[in-house]
């Protein structure tokens, strides 16, 4: 069980647009992590170094996150089959998609895109129904 | 200085995804899960990321010609709703209801060195190259 957490999940959503807004009006990048990541491929390019940095920057953030007394989960609760699965999906699906969650929803929507819009709509609606099927008609086998 | 905001925005975004939970599946799961006991904190994540980026983005774009530390903007061009777009935003749903780990929070999730996280995004890399297969076939025209 998870309780509401209010003070954090805003603070998160204020730090998560902030970042967001520094590196689009820093560098005209936008944060689409599943983009950035896929991008990598092309990092021998030093216009491309940037997506590395990010991504370095994703890695070690938990130890920053760790001196404002803020820490990772202390264990992964899923299932490996939910994570091979779930894993294959995500990676079509961004790709396919082009974009994820804060590509199309914080990025996307925060630009007034209606493409993004549109695709967060889609992707929260599979995750709700997705996650319905597997607590409701699944449970006792996963 | 490119690559020092690109690094100091990477560390920004973990950490604002470790503050509001998103790296921690349990917290994803139960705010899917709307006919169960809901916990909606990720709405709030998303909502209050929206009411700041929104208005200051509008404001900087017209204050802005160009980023600060770049010569251009590089914004998708990509205006349509098309197959791809439907199909692959409903995948990525179900892999994201299904695991309950996104890209970033599974990138974030690196360090603490789980087996699993590093087995979710070797899936999500094969995923990612076999998702050519499949634009391939959905760019097939079909009239």
């Amino acid at each position: 069980m998870t309780q509401l957490t209010i003070l954090d999940s805003i603070l998160g959503g204020l730090v998560l647009s902030i970042s967001a807004l520094f590196m689009l009006f820093g560098i005209g990048k936008l944060s689409g992590i599943s983009g950035i990541f896929y991008n990598l491929k092309n990092i021998k390019s030093p216009s491309e170094y940037w997506r590395g940095l990010f991504i370095l920057g994703l890695v070690i953030s938990p130890f920053f996150a760790h001196f404002l007394g803020f820490s990772l989960p202390s264990s992964i609760d899923v299932s490996w089959s939910a994570i091979i699965i779930g894993g294959l999906l995500v990676g079509i699906g961004t790709r396919v998609g082009s974009g994820c969650t804060s590509g199309h929803g914080i990025c996307g929507i925060g630009r007034l895109s209606v493409r993004s819009l549109v695709a967060t709509i889609i992707f929260m609606s599979t995750a709700v129904i997705t996650v319905f099927i597997v607590n409701n008609l699944l449970s006792s086998t996963v | 200085m490119k690559l020092f905001i690109a690094l100091f925005s990477g560390i920004l975004f973990g950490i604002g995804l470790i503050v509001s939970q998103m790296v921690n599946p349990n917290k994803i799961f139960n705010f899917l899960d709307i006919t169960g006991d809901w916990d909606p904190s990720l709405a709030l994540v998303m909502g209050s990321a929206l009411l700041l980026f929104i208005p200051v983005y509008q404001i900087l774009k017209k204050m802005l010609k160009q980023p600060l530390f770049a010569n251009e903007f590089s914004l998708p061009l990509k205006t349509l709703i098309d197959r791809p777009l439907i199909i692959g935003a409903g995948l990525f749903g179900i892999g994201w209801g299904i695991s309950g780990i996104c890209p970033g929070p599974a990138i974030v999730n690196v360090s603490a060195g789980d087996p699993k996280i590093i087995a979710f995004i070797f899936a999500m890399v094969l995923g990612m190259y076999i998702s050519n297969y499949v634009n391939i076939a959905l760019s097939k025209p079909k009239d």
